[in-house]
């Protein structure tokens, strides 16, 4: 049966891992390497290095810790933050990214997802949603959470699935670095409006908070970042108690 | 040395990696003629059947003749795929035909979804994930992975299951997640992302080809 998967999520700044909450005030959380080496150990599914940087210089370096990760864990690694255009795209996948995160590229410019999609295949176009509840809606919100973009999360989903995207990375800004739990509500309506994998993101806190996600909201994948980077939780401990709960996962 | 057929179809960065990972010597050969130097060939691949277009008459009939030659084959994902005589996805376009059949799209609608309690029926296509394996018999590119092993898939298409199947794998339907028939092998998840039993699996394949 397939495994819910468990993403772990690298928030790189100048070549460490930070951490911020509700999308600020970021903290160092050590070097991305080695932290992949300890999440691959203790078992997880999959790995997200999210650039948070912008400037070229740092730009170089992400690429040479892409390069660090891919050389030694042989796991899916998606790579996120300031992927523009084409060759923002080629230099990560070049780099040893399966598949790249797209967020406020792909609503300035939804063709890109196709574009991207028809180079590399759908499997590796991942598209980022930043949502915040609003008026009873899902608000969708561009460039980190800053901008709001005018969209709804459901519907920017359905027309991401139908530009090419191969998943769909959903995000709750109210919930990022709280550790209050994932968005159900949230998820379980995208996941259902699309036929493409939904992986949640933004509030892990506990166990319960991913079983939750998996259940009543419908994800097919769950991210979290600082709840493993603090070693509060194992990768290992996490999906035991996700096994006793009945959710089928990767031991 | 392993020649590893580069045909544009997703990246063959991975693969190379993890090749190099288990000590093997790997070469992308620019042109056909080049193949008759492989100890084993590997087609890697992801995406669409129609992106196998790229793979001419020159580039069959050399893979052919090495495996004819009996040196081992090994598709991965579309590559494994291009191994029957042809695929639903791009129809009309042939694969290579050294298996029988004709591949088809994963079956939507038609599974359960346990993660969901709202009694709604749902499987996702793609099938993207962790999965597992369950063996049908023994062959030797999965000497040493155990039943029930899990293995990353990305896939909306799937080989027929016929009796060059070695392990099959559930979602929605069951389908041939490994076939091998002599010393031609398919796998349609990706080894060189499924972390340990992926990479045994490549090493063994290594191993043939010698």
């Amino acid at each position: 049966m397939l495994a819910k998967r468990i993403i772990a999520c690298l928030d790189v700044r100048d070549g460490q891992v930070v951490k911020g909450v509700n999308f600020e005030g970021l903290r160092s959380a050590g070097d991305p390497a080695a932290l992949a080496r300890r999440y691959n150990a203790e078992g997880i599914d999959e790995l997200v290095i999210l650039d948070v940087t912008a400037t070229l210089e740092a730009r170089r370096a992400l690429a040479g810790t892409i390069r660090a990760v891919a050389r030694e864990l042989f796991i899916p690694l998606a790579v996120g933050g300031g992927i523009r255009a084409e060759a923002d795209a080629a230099a990560a996948v070049d780099a040893g990214a399966d598949k790249v995160s797209l967020n406020t590229a792909a609503l300035a410019d939804p063709t890109l997802i196709t574009r991207l999609a028809r180079q590399y295949g759908s499997q590796a176009v991942v598209v980022a949603i930043d949502a915040k509840r609003k008026d009873g809606r899902f608000a969708v919100y561009a460039r980190s959470g800053q901008a709001e973009a005018d969209r709804d999360a459901v519907e920017w989903a359905r027309e991401a699935e139908a530009h090419g995207a191969g998943e769909i990375l959903l995000t709750s800004i109210d919930r990022d670095g709280t550790k209050a739990g994932f968005d159900c509500v949230m998820t379980a309506a995208v996941s259902a409006a699309v036929s493409i994998p939904v992986i949640a993101s933004g509030g892990a806190g506990g166990l319960d908070h991913f079983a939750d996600v998996f259940t009543r909201g419908r994800a097919d994948a769950a991210l979290a970042a600082s709840i493993f980077h603090d070693a509060e939780t194992s990768v290992r401990a996490l999906k035991h108690h996700l096994q006793q709960r009945g959710i089928p996962v990767r031991l | 040395m392993i020649a590893l057929i580069d045909y544009r179809a997703g990246n063959l960065t991975s693969v190379k990696k993890a090749l190099a990972a288990i000590g093997a010597e790997v070469f992308v050969p620019e042109r056909p003629s080049e193949v008759a130097q492989a100890a084993g060939v590997i087609v890697p691949g992801v995406g669409h059947f129609g992106a196998t277009r790229a793979l001419d008459r020159e580039w069959v009939d050399a893979i052919l003749e090495r495996v004819g030659q009996l040196r081992p084959l090994l598709g991965i994902c579309l590559g494994m795929q291009w191994l029957f005589e042809s695929s639903d996805e791009a129809p009309g376009l042939p694969g290579l035909g050294l298996l029988s059949g004709t591949c088809i799209r994963l079956g939507s609608g038609r599974g359960s979804d346990t993660g969901s309690d709202t009694g709604q029926v749902l499987t996702k296509i793609p099938h993207v994930g962790w999965n597992d394996l369950h063996f049908l018999r023994e062959a030797s590119i999965t000497a040493g992975v155990p039943d029930g092993a899990q293995v990353y898939f990305t896939h909306s298409y799937v080989a027929p299951l016929t009796a060059d199947a070695v392990a099959t794998t559930d979602h929605g339907e069951t389908f041939a997640a490994i076939v091998e028939r002599a010393h031609v092998a398919g796998v349609q998840f990706h080894p060189e992302k499924s972390g340990d039993v992926g990479l045994r699996i490549l090493r063994n394949f290594v191993e043939l080809a010698g």
